[in-house]
């Protein structure tokens, strides 16, 4: 269970002991060993200032390579550019310049089916019952009713949720809602799911039994998984591959295989390993939310010392 | 019933027995206004006649007309002004100074268009009524949770779907808002409209009583509006809890 650099990148020491900024960005960030399920090639994203001068550099340029079955977590500081990274990999977003594509196919302005996205917020519909949120994407894709009676109850279980099918969200505590939202996304069964700090409002012990619920599912459905988070525990938890965004505009400034044998759960954290790792990221994420938040300060009046 | 509920009952049917007993000892004169038992009595002679019912279908009828089409089309204007924001932008000092319009002005203009008929006095129901839906719609809109549209292109909905399931149902509290301003404005649109220049109606028949100095129908027709409308929207309250209920704690 040790902490491995990613091929091709540089030692993570720098000469004075700490660990170096790494930029692996003339590279693609992959594990390199199975298939490739997505790929990100010199994306980068500006955003139009409503003035129409000082255009923001959101993103980029961004490389990046997904393997199929491959767990993969993005940390980065705030403003960094992580969730437009995530809304251009759906299809949510385009990018400025560069390529996405999933499955061999290239992505263009569209969600392509296969993949499935779960938000920070909470993305389930008031107006139905949890059993109808669930069943809304099958609905929608025409799956006869037996089929989708037998995938609703198989992931409602699945998450814990059987016995609230018929109450609405409103009655829900946060994590449950969020539950919600994952069933509703792996009910259809995507390739690729795309969680945005999905458990982010919730508190440290909800969360890590929620990583473990993610990692059991992962594990179920073999599906690709792509997780942006601010926690570097979490990311360093659940990850096959850890990816460290720099402040905006956002690039890989390291990319760290974490290694962890696939049955891992949330008592991982207590493996030596876990530390060096958690260390590891958070220096190269310490210096690039220095910068952020030192830009931020610069951006309210420059009044910094 | 809820306790609010039964207050709200207890207060309203105090004011009628507090108008009553004014009425009957004299305090009001009985020249001026009627004590409610009889309004009461003017409503039951006036069904029994017939004349309640020949007056009341083209008010109802005109009234449910103006309703639909205020309703429909200030949900899809609403819906196409969000999507047009700088129309919007150009729009909406008109939309927030709409109501001080006076309205019953344009009725000779809408005769001129429409014709001596009933849809002179129903565009003043639409004109009155619609904009209500329109800036509850573009309320609503703005106030659904950007996610929610993200979770509709994630189905790849048409904007056709996004509305019919996602934006529509998303903005069902403060559309009701506006329907049941609508139902209250098409009303007074519509009878305001039949006291000024209609042949039929209640709003006519209240004004032919009042010059012919018929208190009894006058104040029966008053009250029978009165109870009518109050009936509507508790119906519409109660349709309204009914398509809310489980969404809040």
């Amino acid at each position: 269970m040790a902490l491995v650099r990613e091929q091709g990148t540089p030692s993570p020491s720098g000469p004075n002991g700490r660990p170096r900024e790494l930029a692996p960005q003339s590279g693609l960030a992959t594990v390199g060993t199975s298939e490739l399920h997505a790929r990100l090639t010199g994306v980068t994203k500006v955003f139009p200032s409503p003035s129409g001068e000082n255009p923001v550099h959101a993103l980029g340029p961004i490389n990046m390579a997904v393997e199929r079955g491959e767990f993969f977590a993005i940390v980065g500081p705030s403003g960094c550019g992580k969730s437009t990274l995530l809304d251009i990999l759906a299809g949510l977003a385009s990018p400025t310049d560069g390529t996405v594509v999933f499955e061999n196919k290239p992505i263009s302005g569209e969600v392509p089916p296969g993949i499935g996205v779960v938000f920070q917020e909470d993305a389930s519909f008031p107006w139905l019952t949890v059993w109808d949120n669930v069943a809304f994407g099958l609905r929608r894709a025409g799956f006869e009713r037996g089929e989708t009676t037998k995938r609703v109850e198989h992931w409602l279980r699945f998450m814990g949720l059987a016995d609230f099918a018929r109450a609405h969200p409103a009655h829900l505590s946060g994590g449950m809602r969020q539950r919600v939202c994952i069933a509703r996304t792996l009910v259809l069964e995507p390739r690729m799911i795309l969680l945005d700090e999905p458990f982010g409002a919730l508190d440290q012990q909800t969360r890590l039994l929620m990583g473990d619920e993610l990692l059991r599912l992962w594990r179920a459905t073999g599906a690709t998984v792509v997780l942006i988070t601010h926690a570097i525990d979490e990311a360093c938890m659940l990850a096959d591959r850890v990816g460290v965004m720099t402040a905006r505009p956002g690039r890989f400034a390291d990319v760290a295989v974490t290694r962890w044998p696939s049955d891992r759960d949330s008592r991982i954290v207590s493996d030596q390993s876990f530390g060096q790792l958690t260390g590891r990221v958070w220096s190269i994420l310490r210096d690039e939310s220095i910068k952020a938040i030192g830009r931020a300060d610069g951006d309210i009046g420059g009044r910094s010392p | 019933m809820t306790r609010a509920g039964g207050v709200r009952i207890l207060v309203a049917a105090g004011l009628v027995l507090s108008l009553e007993i004014c009425c009957r000892s004299g305090i009001i004169n009985m020249a001026t206004m009627i004590p409610p038992s009889e309004m009461l009595g003017a409503i039951v002679d006036l069904a029994r006649s017939g004349r309640l019912l020949k007056e009341s279908l083209p008010t109802f009828r005109n009234v449910t007309i103006a309703f639909v089409l205020a309703v429909g089309l200030g949900v899809i204007g609403g819906t196409v002004l969000h999507s047009l924001p700088r129309v919007r932008r150009v729009l909406d000092p008109l939309l927030a100074s709409y109501y001080a319009v006076p309205f019953f002005a344009l009725y000779p203009l809408f005769v001129v268009i429409f014709g001596l008929n009933d849809w002179p006095l129903i565009m003043i129901g639409i004109v009155f009524a619609g904009v209500a839906v329109v800036v509850s719609t573009l309320n609503g809109i703005d106030r659904v949770p950007p996610v929610l549209l993200k979770v509709a292109r994630i189905y790849r909905m048409s904007r056709t779907a996004q509305v019919g399931l996602v934006i529509l149902p998303a903005i069902a509290l403060p559309l009701f808002t506006g329907i049941k301003l609508a139902l209250a404005y098409s009303f007074i649109g519509i009878l305001a409209g039949e006291f000024i220049l209609a042949s039929a109606g209640i709003g006519h028949a209240i004004a032919f009583a009042y010059d012919a100095f018929d208190n009894r129908t006058m104040y029966g027709l008053i009250a029978f509006t009165l109870i009518l409308v109050t009936l509507m929207n508790m119906g519409l309250q109660a349709c309204e809890r009914l398509l809310l209920k489980g969404r809040s704690r």
